[in-house]
C-alpha cells in the first residue's frame, strides 16, 4: 500500500507546452481565460486575461466542485461527468477533466458561444491529456526531475526553528 | 499530493485538519489567518452553514518560507466534523500530504473523538493511504476547560501506538516535543510501537496552534526529502 498521495512535479518545458496549447485554444475559441487545476485543488497554470479574482481560492473551489459532482455522478449510476457547465448572465465557465488528474476551467463571456468553446476544447483536452499522462508516468518512474528536497533535512529543521 | 512547480519555483502541499464536530478545527485556521502577515497567506474560504458549522471545508493557503529557492506553500483544509457529512469529509482527504487530528479534550467528547479517529482511518484506507506511515500529528484542544480529560487518558484512547513492522525502525525515538517521552518504543510485551506527535492546545487563544502546524509541515517536507 502506498504511504499516501504520490507527489508530482512539472518542469518549465511542460509548462511551456501547456501554455502554448492553451493560448491556441483561447485564440480559436475567443474565450477569456483558461486555468488548470489539479484534483487536489492546486493551481497549475493560468493563461489569457489575468483573472480579477483570487486564483488560489478559485482553484480550491473548482476541485471541490468537480469532486462533489463526481460523487453525484456515481450516485445516479454514471462513472463521472467529464465536463461541467456553469452559466451566468454575462460570464460562464466550462470545466473539463484531463486524464483524471487535472481540471481545465475556461471562462468566457458573450463574445463567444458555448458551442464554439466546446468544439475547440476537444482538441485541447486531447493534447493536454497526452501531456499530463506523460508527466504523471514520469513522476512514477525514472526521468523525473531531480528531487530538489533530497538531503535538505538540515534546511527543513532550520526553517521551523 | 504534493506538487513541485519548477516554472514558478513552488512546492505545494495539502494539510487536512480532521476531528469531531465542534472540536476546534475551524478555530485553528482562523487563528493562523489572523496571525500570519497578509503577504504570506491568501484568503480564508469557509463553506459553512448559517450557524457556522463547517458544511464542506475551510481553506487557507500559507507560505512557510523558502527552501533551496523554492517557496513552500501549504494548503490548509478543515473537514466538517459532524457525522452525517462523511461524503464531503472524504472528498477533502483526496491528495492529502499531512493530517492534524484535532481532538476535543472534554471527557464527554471521548467517544466522539474515537469515532472520528476510526472514521479517519477508514476514509484514508479507502483511498489506499496508510495513516500510520504518513505525516500525522494529534492536537488535544480545549485544554482550558475544567472538564478536560487528563492527557494520559486521551493518549491511551486516541494515540495508543501502532505496531512497528519494519525492523530498521525498531529503536527508541525520543519525542522532541515532550522530554522523557518516546515516539517509538518497545513495550514490556516486547512489541515495538510508534505514536503520533501530540500537542496541547487552546485554539481560541491560539495556544499550541502554530506548534501543531509547524510540526506537521516539517514532517510533510521531510517526507519529500
Ligand atoms: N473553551 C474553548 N473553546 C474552544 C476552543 N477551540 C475552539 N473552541 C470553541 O468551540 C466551538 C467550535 O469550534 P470550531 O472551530 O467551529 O469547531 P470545528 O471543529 O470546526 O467544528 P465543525 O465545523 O462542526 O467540524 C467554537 O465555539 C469555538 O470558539 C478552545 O480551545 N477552548
Ligand atoms: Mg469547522
Amino acid at each position: 500500500m502506498p504511504v499516501g498521495a504520490a507527489s508530482w512535479s512539472f518542469t518549465e518545458d511542460d509548462f511551456g507546452a501547456i501554455t502554448k496549447s492553451l493560448e491556441r485554444f483561447l485564440f480559436d475559441s475567443n474565450a477569456r481565460c483558461a486555468l488548470l487545476v489539479d484534483r487536489a485543488g492546486q493551481l497549475v497554470a493560468t493563461v489569457g486575461e489575468k483573472p480579477k479574482f483570487d486564483p488560489t481560492a478559485f482553484a480550491t473551489l473548482t476541485a471541490a466542485d468537480f469532486s462533489a459532482n463526481d460523487q453525484l455522478a456515481k450516485l445516479i449510476g454514471e462513472n463521472d461527468f467529464n465536463s461541467l457547465f456553469h452559466q451566468g448572465e454575462k460570464e460562464s465557465m466550462y470545466l473539463a477533466d484531463i486524464a483524471r488528474r487535472v481540471i481545465l476551467v475556461v471562462l468566457f463571456d458573450n463574445r463567444t458561444t458555448l458551442g464554439l468553446v466546446r468544439l475547440k476544447m476537444k482538441q485541447t483536452v486531447d493534447e493536454l491529456s497526452k501531456l499530463f499522462e506523460a508527466v504523471f508516468k514520469r513522476a512514477a518512474g525514472a526521468g523525473a526531475p531531480p528531487n530538489i528536497l533530497a538531503g535538505a533535512d538540515d534546511e527543513i529543521d532550520k526553517l521551523f526553528q | 499530493m504534493s506538487m513541485i512547480n519548477y516554472a514558478s519555483r513552488e512546492i505545494n502541499c495539502k494539510i487536512v485538519y480532521y476531528g469531531p464536530g465542534l472540536g476546534g478545527k475551524t478555530t485553528n485556521l482562523e487563528h493562523v489567518y489572523g496571525k500570519v502577515s497578509p503577504d504570506t497567506r491568501g484568503k480564508l474560504i469557509s463553506l459553512a452553514t448559517e450557524t457556522e458549522r463547517t458544511l464542506f471545508f475551510d481553506f487557507l493557503p500559507v507560505d512557510l518560507g523558502t527552501i533551496r529557492g523554492f517557496k513552500t506553500r501549504f494548503h490548509l483544509y478543515t473537514v466538517p466534523g459532524q457525522v452525517y457529512y462523511n461524503a464531503s469529509r472524504k472528498l477533502i482527504l483526496k491528495g492529502v500530504d499531512g493530517i492534524v487530528f484535532v481532538a476535543d479534550s472534554q471527557i464527554e467528547r471521548m467517544e466522539a473523538n474515537q469515532e472520528a479517529m476510526q472514521n479517519l482511518y477508514d476514509n484514508m484506507s479507502e483511498y489506499g493511504y496508510d495513516l500510520t506511515r504518513m505525516p500525522f500529528v494529534i492536537q488535544y484542544n480545549k485544554r482550558d476547560l475544567p472538564n478536560a480529560a487528563p492527557i494520559r487518558d486521551l493518549q491511551a484512547a486516541l494515540n495508543p501506538g501502532w505496531e512497528v513492522g519494519d525492523p530498521s525502525r525498531m529503536r527508541n525515538a525520543p519525542d522532541p516535543y515532550h522530554q522523557g517521552e518516546q515516539l517509538v518504543e518497545q513495550l514490556t510485551s516486547g512489541e515495538w510501537v510508534e505514536r503520533a506527535p501530540y500537542f496541547d492546545a487552546v485554539a481560541v487563544n491560539g495556544d499550541g496552534v502554530f506548534d501543531t502546524l509547524k510540526a506537521v509541515s516539517k514532517l510533510v517536507l521531510k517526507s519529500l526529502a
